[in-house]
């Protein structure tokens, strides 16, 4: 939706995506499908060559594409050993179980700011945020 | 040595459908536009081009307040004068572990910058934004957040933009 508003106003995107299904519903205009597990959607962590790599594979179709609605899927693997066995390991959960997948990775939605370390609200707690940009 | 993918791509579309409806929720409600997308063709060298950086993994720097997880459609400009090591993470829909471990898998930044430095592309923009997706209310991004980005990015004056997902 941020990609087809930014476009319109005149700037090419190019959007990266793991999901693929999703980018297809929202329908960017260029798009780079990497097939990893979600979390991951500009490359492995810590392979700076693959991630140039899949940067490079993805730039480029800013002058392959000349159609909106592309997407190219890069053909980069997850796992040198195990391939893409990692979506075999997510479960789908029951129909009418009332349960939410073992694998569920959403947590509980909480109304204070989630800090990854704690010395970071600190640090937080004593500025005033200049580069956020609050919307509500 | 497996290089290539041997099973299709998982339908996340359809599994939040069916994770909905095991929960006895009423369907989600995803984006869909089956509208021709928007298109600008870029009319000059890639090697030219101003890159401005738009991510939605919860990435926020150290200093910054946090991401919420109730609906946060709050934005933060990350500087070009951060380091990779001051990225953090905030993110309640997906495995963050490799995020933490190297930001550059949602935030490419410093992929874009090494390119920049190979010629591939002209620079990076000093400012790129972040959210934490997973906002549920397509009309707030569509109302608040794009507008916002869109603006921000004509203002940056970026070539082209480059929307990291998660």
């Amino acid at each position: 939706m941020i990609a087809r508003a930014v476009e319109a106003a005149g700037i090419p995107t190019l959007s990266m995506t793991s999901a693929l299904s999703i980018t297809r519903s929202a329908n960017v205009p260029r798009a780079a499908f990497l097939d990893y597990p979600l979390g991951r959607t500009a490359g492995p962590p810590n392979q700076t060559e693959v991630q140039l790599d899949i940067m490079r594979r993805s730039l480029a179709l800013f002058n392959t594409f000349q159609t909106p609605g592309l997407v190219e899927t890069l053909p980069h693997v997850w796992s040198a050993t195990e391939g893409d066995a990692w979506k075999e390991k997510l479960s789908l959960p029951k129909k009418d179980s009332g349960e939410a997948p073992a694998d569920d990775e959403r947590t509980e939605r909480e109304d204070q700011p989630q800090y990854q370390n704690p010395e970071d609200k600190i640090l937080a707690e004593q500025g005033r945020c200049g580069n956020c940009i609050w919307l509500e | 040595m497996p290089e290539q993918n041997s099973r299709p791509p998982v339908d996340y579309l359809q599994r939040t459908r069916d994770q909905y409806a095991a929960l006895g929720y009423l369907p989600y409600r995803w984006v869909h536009n089956d509208d021709t997308p928007p298109w600008t063709a870029l009319n000059k060298p890639l090697s030219e081009c101003k890159v401005g950086l738009v991510a939605s993994g919860g990435i926020y720097a150290k200093g910054q307040v946090a991401f919420h997880f109730r609906d946060d459609i709050s934005l933060r400009i990350i500087d070009s004068s951060v380091p990779k090591e001051a990225l953090r993470i905030s993110h309640f829909a997906y495995d963050v572990q490799d995020a933490r471990l190297d930001p550059s898998v949602v935030f490419p930044r410093d992929t874009l910058n090494q390119l920049a430095d190979e010629g591939i592309i002209g620079s990076v923009s000093d400012k790129a934004y972040t959210f934490m997706g997973g906002i549920y209310s397509s009309r707030q991004v569509r109302e608040k957040v794009a507008p916002e980005i869109t603006r921000r990015l004509i203002a940056d004056e970026v070539d082209v933009a480059l929307m990291v997902p998660v």
